[in-house]
């Protein structure tokens, strides 16, 4: 999130979109209800009407996978009604940018398409440099290439009439949201975007968000109390596991991940290191060389050194152009390239899409480490329904996990809050928390290679890993310690003690952070800020529900990023009712502003957007691999065999891989002629791995249903209850049918689509539950992240007598 | 003091916390349930479940509409199951005169199917229970042994939103007058549901029976419109009226 939770009561027009988050994030309508009994207007637009539908204004129902044609015909109303928040968008967009000229558009393809490769060569998605290399703009946003008209000419194809007919959403019902929503763009008032996996999970996932930050930004809604796009994360600590690197292309604190083409410190640092020359840029991640060495001397210690590099040749490097996320991991598993592994914390027999490859691709593996609370459909793959464990050559071990509650440590929630959480219980028999279990099998390793050696033995003996895991001491090396004595103002740090802000990190070897966002989370002065509980605040703060001694939060315990953007150049709040920062007699007061530098206007200002290399937010992100702008594409399997926009079907760059289990249906296949979308629900968690083996849990929601509409139940034969039988081009899966007048037929070019939902959690180590939903889905995913397309592919359901995967 | 709950349904979301919390601290076990084509599970209150979220949903017009309602005991403030419950055995069914919950003890054992039927009959909103194994009598306890030890009912506790609200009897009373007033800008037949004569007060926003047969006290379908509708507004006119007096 922007912002954070309480933050969210400080809205005065919703747009959830892409999220259930009543069910998802319960804890969110709180704030909701609140901003709603303010006279805030709270709007649902997804493809069924849920808990979260009945407790919103209105619902406006919307075929799975048509985002963007939704999102970009509201740019478009906002622009022809002039809608727009302008002062902010000349200020602090890149709508007044010069595009290089020769950057065009033409039927759903920008220029630089390499039909053969399916890429983009982004050259002319690139800015006009006056002589300095600083940016052309033109503030009257008349140029015919700046940003403002380009955006214009992108958008004037998205007709209320042809957005219509491809959503499936009503005109009236189009301009109704568009309306409500864009009211916001004025200064004084703020609209939130919330949003979760049901944009992400899309081949166009970036660029429905994209197009959420575009109407933001036109709208004046970013870095404002109230306002912002706020990802929706919860238990599963998505938050903290991106900030710390979960994923492989992201080294902890966002910094890319080495590849084979940066073989030295250098070659990396100059790589990753944007240079701006216009002194009103503040241009942060020039500071990236900083946060780097400051990694690696806390992952080697005194061994890492200005003259071995800091051990940077010791990381492992990608391969340039390769893809190493779940869907190309679990291929290559399925094609004997993978010998083993780790899977902690995920249940990816249940999770992943197309799960009938993903069970037999984990009959290739040697063996496989599982860590769980519970045996899953993951760590007991080996005994599946169909499969004799006598022909499964994987050994699989199986470690007992310890629970949350039976662990301290810290989660990171949606809002960047860290928060201490101290162990309710001793875990039960020999389960143990992940800490103890990688640090163990790092010593073992460590011990194994300094006795008998191998190849580069020093990327394992020389890492600096402690005898045993104290979750605390733990948080020390992700602040970070200074390894010399140092000033820092005023005041003299010796070596060894903690770091207080990431200001103080430095590139010569003299700082260590585990991650440099969360330097200054425990420091000297303050000790371990995550146990913070102090709900003190000033009057200021306390108009908007800021509570900035309460946890702490990243960067530097700015609670809304980017809040430079909530007051105009000279420092003035743009709404006067709720102000987040004011610059007052000569200082900022209120939360922690995006860098100490005066207002824009004054001598040393600087740009808002501060983790921008030009120091604007991007109405035209180059960024992106499949677009500047976002462009509606269908989904890969979509019932349509056209749209009104291009003759380009669906993204070209979308992600897939081939092979005997990877079918996809044809566009408008008339044997899979219904759309299908998958989704949680409040009471399992995730795959379910966890939550099927909580007794009323389970009591609540046990077994697999399919929400079909009324009409499609007629047209079947199919009674609410009756058991059914779900078909995609890849498999069956089995369900109880819940005809529901929460789901309703689309109109789509003049035709019915219908469209149904499961929820994924269900599966088959819970004896007659049903069994994976996501044997359903396809292997195809969005080009920028490799997310798979979970939210829209293409069934057939039909009733069924025969249920051997669920108890009646 | 007398206790009260204000359950607020504008504000429910169906998160079923309330549901689950309640089996959790009453220690009760699950019931194997099935899909039967509802998020509604277990279908009805049972045994093992004396708090269960309702949902009810219908279309009208082009609008859907899904209510949801944390079913309860009441804890009438002059309870018709203690006046049956007397009839066969004194104290199975009792009222504790400090916080006024309605308790059933375990004396409702002694009860006869019959006389627990009758019970259940009594009850103007169907919530009592027969124990398949032990016969008693079982229904929500107001977390008794919680919230005379200050703490809020375990329901309360878990609630995320705000629906669920616990206090003395006054105060909920203004709290529910001053919700009501808050909803009717969006839901003009919003209204509060036998206020004068439970302890645990819905505010509906739309027509009881559809939220459920046994929303209100004593009325069916057939009767009246105006005669239910006065019937419901009287109990408010007049804490309206003492509230501008008082």
């Amino acid at each position: 999130m922007t912002n954070h939770w309480i933050d969210l009561k400080n809205a005065d027009a919703f747009l959830i979109m892409g999220s259930n988050a009543a069910e998802h994030h319960p804890i969110s309508f709180k704030w909701v209800l609140n901003a709603k009994e303010r006279g805030a207007v709270v709007i649902h637009v997804d493809p069924k009407f849920s808990r979260t539908s009945a407790r919103s204004n209105f619902h406006v129902p919307l075929r799975s996978g048509t985002d963007i044609a939704f999102l970009g015909g509201m740019i478009k109303y906002i622009l022809d009604n002039e809608k727009y928040f302008k002062d902010y968008v000349v200020a602090y967009t890149n709508a007044s940018f010069l595009v290089n000229k020769d950057f065009g558009f033409q039927d759903g393809l920008f220029t630089g398409f390499d039909p053969q490769t399916r890429s983009y060569d982004k050259k002319t998605w690139s800015f006009q440099l006056d002589d300095n290399g600083v940016p052309k703009r033109d503030e009257s946003l008349q140029d015919p290439n700046c940003v403002f008209q380009l955006l214009k000419k992108h958008y004037a194809r998205y007709t209320p009439d042809k957005v219509s007919t491809i959503t499936g959403v009503s005109e009236e019902n189009l301009l109704k949201v568009w309306e409500a929503y864009s009211a916001t763009g004025t200064g004084t008032k703020a609209g939130t975007v919330m949003y979760a996996l049901g944009w992400t999970q899309h081949s166009v996932g970036v660029q429905n968000i994209r197009s959420a930050c575009m109407i933001q930004l036109l709208l004046g809604n970013i870095g404002i109390p109230g306002g912002g796009v706020n990802a929706l994360r919860g238990e599963p600590n998505v938050q903290g596991s991106t900030d710390h690197a979960l994923l492989y292309h992201i080294l902890p604190g966002y910094m890319a991940t080495p590849t084979a083409a940066w073989q030295t410190l250098a070659d990396y640092q100059k790589a990753n290191t944007p240079v701006s020359k216009d002194p009103k840029s503040a241009n942060w991640w020039q500071n990236k060389p900083k946060y780097m060495v400051s990694l690696l001397k806390a992952w080697f210690g005194d061994k890492a050194t200005a003259d071995n590099d800091f051990c940077y040749g010791l990381l492992p490097k990608l391969e340039a152009g390769v893809d190493y996320s779940y869907m190309y991991l679990f291929d290559r598993m399925y094609h004997d390239q993978v010998r083993g592994g780790f899977i902690f914390g995920l249940n990816p027999m249940n999770t992943l899409a197309n799960t009938h490859k993903a069970r037999a691709a984990m009959d290739h593996l040697d063996w496989v480490v599982t860590s769980e609370l519970h045996h899953t459909e993951t760590t007991d793959n080996w005994r599946r329904p169909g499969v004799d464990p006598k022909t499964v050559k994987t050994e699989y071990f199986l470690l007992p996990s310890a629970h949350r509650i039976e662990k301290e440590g810290t989660i990171s929630n949606s809002g960047r809050w860290t928060l201490w959480h101290h162990k309710a219980i001793e875990p039960a028999g020999e389960a143990k928390n992940f800490g103890f279990m990688l640090i163990g099998l790092a010593n073992k390793l460590r011990a194994k290679y300094l006795q008998e050696g191998g190849a580069l033995p020093e990327a394992v003996t020389w890492q600096d890993w402690p005898q045993h895991y104290d979750a605390e001491e733990w948080c020390k090396r992700i602040n970070g310690f200074f390894l010399a004595d140092t000033k820092v103002g005023d005041k003299t740090y010796k070596k060894g003690q903690l770091v207080p802000s990431f200001a103080a990190l430095k590139d010569d070897g003299t700082t260590s952070s585990l991650n440099w966002l969360y330097t200054g989370s425990f420091t000297e002065e303050e000790g371990n800020k995550t146990k913070r509980r102090d709900p003190k605040q000033t009057p200021m703060q306390e108009k908007i529900g800021l509570f900035p001694n309460w946890s702490w939060c990243w960067p530097v315990n700015r609670r809304i990023i980017y809040n430079r953007a909530s007051v105009d150049p000279t420092g003035k709040p743009w709404n006067p009712d709720k102000p987040l920062i004011a610059w007052e007699n000569g200082k900022w007061v209120g939360d922690v502003p995006d860098g100490p530098w005066p207002p824009l206007a004054n001598e040393g200002g600087k740009y808002p957007f501060i983790m921008h290399t030009h120091g604007f937010s991007q109405l035209f992100g180059p960024g992106r691999v499949d677009g500047p702008f976002p462009e509606h594409y269908e989904p890969v399997e979509t019932p349509v065999t056209s749209h009104p926009f291009s003759s380009q079907l669906s993204n070209p760059m979308y992600k897939f891989v081939s092979g005997d289990l990877d079918k996809l249906a044809k566009p408008g296949d008339p044997a899979y002629p219904i759309v299908l979308t998958t989704y949680s629900l409040t009471e399992h968690w995730c795959g379910g791995g966890e939550t099927r083996n909580v007794p009323c849990l389970l009591e609540a929601e046990p077994q697999l249903y399919v929400e079909m509409s009324e009409e499609l139940a007629r047209e079947k034969g199919i009674k609410n209850g009756d058991g059914v039988i779900v078909e995609s081009i890849r498999g069956k899966v089995e369900a109880i049918a819940m005809v529901t007048v929460r789901i309703r037929p689309f109109a789509v070019q003049g035709k019915t689509v219908h469209l149904v939902g499961m929820p994924f959690c269900f599966g088959w180590t819970t004896p007659k539950c049903g069994d994976s939903t996501n044997r359903l889905t396809p292997s195809v995913a969005d080009p920028n992240t490799t997310i798979y397309e979970l939210k829209a592919c293409l069934v057939d359901v039909k009733k069924t007598d025969q249920l051997t995967e669920i108890a009646r | 003091m007398a206790k009260t709950f204000l359950i607020d349904t504008s504000r429910c979301t169906a998160c079923r916390g309330c549901q689950i919390a309640c089996k959790e601290w009453n220690e009760l076990p699950a019931n194997d349930t099935r899909q039967w084509g509802s998020h509604q599970n277990p279908p009805d209150l049972n045994a093992y479940n004396y708090k269960l979220v309702r949902f009810n949903e219908r279309r009208d017009g082009d609008t859907v509409r899904w209510n949801f309602f944390p079913d309860q005991c009441r804890h009438c403030i002059d309870p018709p199951c203690k006046h049956e419950a007397d009839a066969y055995v004194e104290g199975a069914v009792i009222q504790d005169p400090e916080t006024g919950a309605v308790l059933f003890t375990e004396k409702t054992r002694q009860l006869s199917e019959e006389a627990c039927e009758a019970v259940r009959e009594a009850c103007p909103y169907n919530i009592p229970r027969r124990h398949p194994v032990t016969g008693a009598l079982v229904k929500c306890t107001m977390c008794h042994e919680r919230i005379t030890r200050g703490m809020l009912p375990a329901c309360v506790k878990a609630c995320p939103t705000g629906a669920m609200n616990f206090g003395e009897r006054e105060e909920m009373l203004a709290l529910a007058e001053k919700r009501l007033a808050a909803v009717k800008a969006e839901f003009p037949n919003a209204m509060l549901a036998d206020p004068d004569s439970v302890s645990v007060i819905y505010l509906l926003t739309d027509d009881p029976f559809n939220y459920h047969q046994n929303a209100v006290a004593g009325v069916t379908r057939d009767l009246d419109r105006q005669q239910f509708l006065a019937r419901l507004t009287a109990p408010l006119r007049r804490s309206a009226r003492a509230a501008m007096q008082g």
